[in-house]
């Protein structure tokens, strides 16, 4: 197909602003130093069968992103989302109940919580309820502690969320998805593959059908949501994966489903089944 | 009345009133994909259909297009086909049909379609994330498609 000099020439520098030296994901490793060692992240890994049929590896998004962006989550003093995670341990240390109790009275530290985020969104055996980390802190709060609920996507409840997803940094995310998780996996999935909004476009057109492609200055990745919640430096703040996915739905022209809905729990169940096999990147960093 | 007269009819409602004769997203025929006659009866400004291709709240076309004409135009998207030449490839019918609803043309395609109003799935207010407050209006307008259709029939290879 005929292309000018000067549209190759917009192209390159749109994509050398935007960091990309090509469409594909960056050729890159995610390591961070700790106090108990270096954690070496899966980034790249080959496709859980579910969906062998549509790629055949997966990667996380922060392949997909600038060498400023990726530079900030390699090093935990530079990843802003640190200071979350501080606040989180904060509240989890202090006697915020009704009766006096704090996460730390009943769990001890926080490294109490490691694996979890890696297995959640997943049923709770006792009550067959489909739980995210979300649901197992806002049954602390309100029935153990005696207290209001708080917010889903309130500053507490990311804060915490962050706290314990930090403890699960390096595992690999490996949701069931049969079982009991069988039906809440497959209404996910249905929601995936929705061409919902007036731009009817589904999470699979752009994040499945056109990943690696640009969408104006934006590099489409697969969605993955291994690295949730993430520090997105445009909010300067935390943002979990069901906001992000408010924030894609809307960016369709439809009207969303909100924090904590059956759809969008669903949807986090089936998403976070794509990426297994990545690794939890605790607190990652977007742009 | 006879169609000649009926079409007098219309033509002279139309300078009194433009919106009255706008032919409404639903009342649209296609053939293959196609539209022959303007949605609008006054021809497009391709000024103004730049505009539109270039505005983020408007057309966009630049998301998913790029178009060599506009070197200005920062950051194109590249997921679908460079417009270059789309004139010499399909007629002025054809590209007419394909901003209004390009799935008519290209079977489930990403390409929004720009002139509809109906058949959503949980459509919203623009960009609000709410469900709209009354009708849907479509993406652009008619005479916004006819603007972009102007400036769309120049790129000729
Ligand atoms: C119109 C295109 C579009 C649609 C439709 C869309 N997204 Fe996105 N999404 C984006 C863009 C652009 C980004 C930012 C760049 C990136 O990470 O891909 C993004 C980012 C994400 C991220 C962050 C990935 C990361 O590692 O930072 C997740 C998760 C995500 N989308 C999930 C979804 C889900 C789930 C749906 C459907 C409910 C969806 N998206 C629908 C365009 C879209
Ligand atoms: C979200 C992505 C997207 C947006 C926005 C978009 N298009 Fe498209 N367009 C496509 C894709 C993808 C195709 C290829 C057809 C297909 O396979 O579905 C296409 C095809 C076309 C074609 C046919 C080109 C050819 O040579 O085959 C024309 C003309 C066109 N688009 C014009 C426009 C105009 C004008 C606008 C804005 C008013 C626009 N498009 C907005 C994605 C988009």
């Amino acid at each position: 197909m005929h292309r000018s000099v000067t549209s190759w020439a917009v192209l390159a520098l749109g994509l050398a602003l935007s960091g990309a030296a090509s469409a594909d994901p960056v050729d890159d490793k995610l390591v961070v130093e700790t106090d108990d060692g270096a954690i070496e992240f899966v980034t790249s890994a080959p496709a859980p069968d579910h969906i062998k049929d549509k790629m055949a590896v997966i990667y996380s998004g922060w392949l997909y992103r600038e060498d400023e962006t990726r530079d900030l989550q390699r090093d935990d003093f530079d990843n802003p989302g640190m200071v979350f995670v501080d606040r989180g341990l904060d509240t989890w240390n202090k006697a915020l109940g009704k009766n006096g109790e704090s996460c730390m009275g009943c769990h001890q530290g926080p490294e109490t919580m490691a694996g979890l985020r890696a297995v959640t969104p997943r049923v709770d055996e006792k009550t067959g309820a489909l739980m995210t980390v979300e649901n197992y802190i806002d049954l602390c709060v309100t029935e153990r502690m005696g207290l209001e609920a708080w917010g889903w996507t309130g500053d507490k409840m990311k804060d915490i969320v962050a706290l314990i997803s930090m403890q699960s940094r390096g595992m690999a995310v490996n949701v069931a998805i049969d079982g009991a998780a069988a039906p809440f996996w497959e209404k996910g999935k249905e929601i995936y593959y929705t061409r919902y909004g007036q731009l009817e476009m589904a999470c699979a057109s752009c994040h499945e059908q056109y990943q690696g492609k640009m969408i104006r200055a934006d590099h489409l990745s697969q969605g993955q949501i291994n690295g949730f919640p993430a520090y997105r430096l445009k909010d300067s703040g935390i943002l979990t994966a069901q906001q992000r996915f408010v924030g894609c739905v809307r960016d369709t022209r439809a009207e969303t489903f909100k924090p904590n809905s059956d759809e969008f729990k669903a949807l986090e169940l089936y998403v976070a089944s794509r990426g297994n096999g990545l690794t939890v990147e605790g607190v990652s960093v977007r742009h | 009345m006879t169609s000649r007269s009926w079409l007098a009819a219309a033509v002279a409602l139309c300078a009194a009133s433009p919106a009255v004769c706008e032919i409404a997203p639903k009342d649209l025929s296609f053939v293959e994909g196609a539209i022959e006659a303007s949605l609008t009866g006054t021809p497009g400004n391709p000024e103004e259909g730049v505009k539109v291709m270039t505005t983020n709240a408007l057309g966009n076309c630049v998301a998913c297009h790029t178009v060599a004409a506009l070197p200005n135009v920062q950051f194109p998207g590249n997921i679908g086909p460079a417009l270059d030449g789309a004139a010499s490839r399909y007629t002025e019918a054809q590209l007419r049909g394909i901003l209004v609803n390009s799935k008519m043309t290209f079977e489930a395609s990403f390409m929004p379609a720009f002139y509809k109003t109906e058949g959503f799935i949980r459509p919203g207010a623009a960009y609000s994330g709410k469900a709209p407050e009354g009708d849907l209006p479509p993406i652009l307008t008619a005479q916004q498609i006819e603007d972009v259709l102007s400036y769309l029939v120049t790129l000729k290879q």
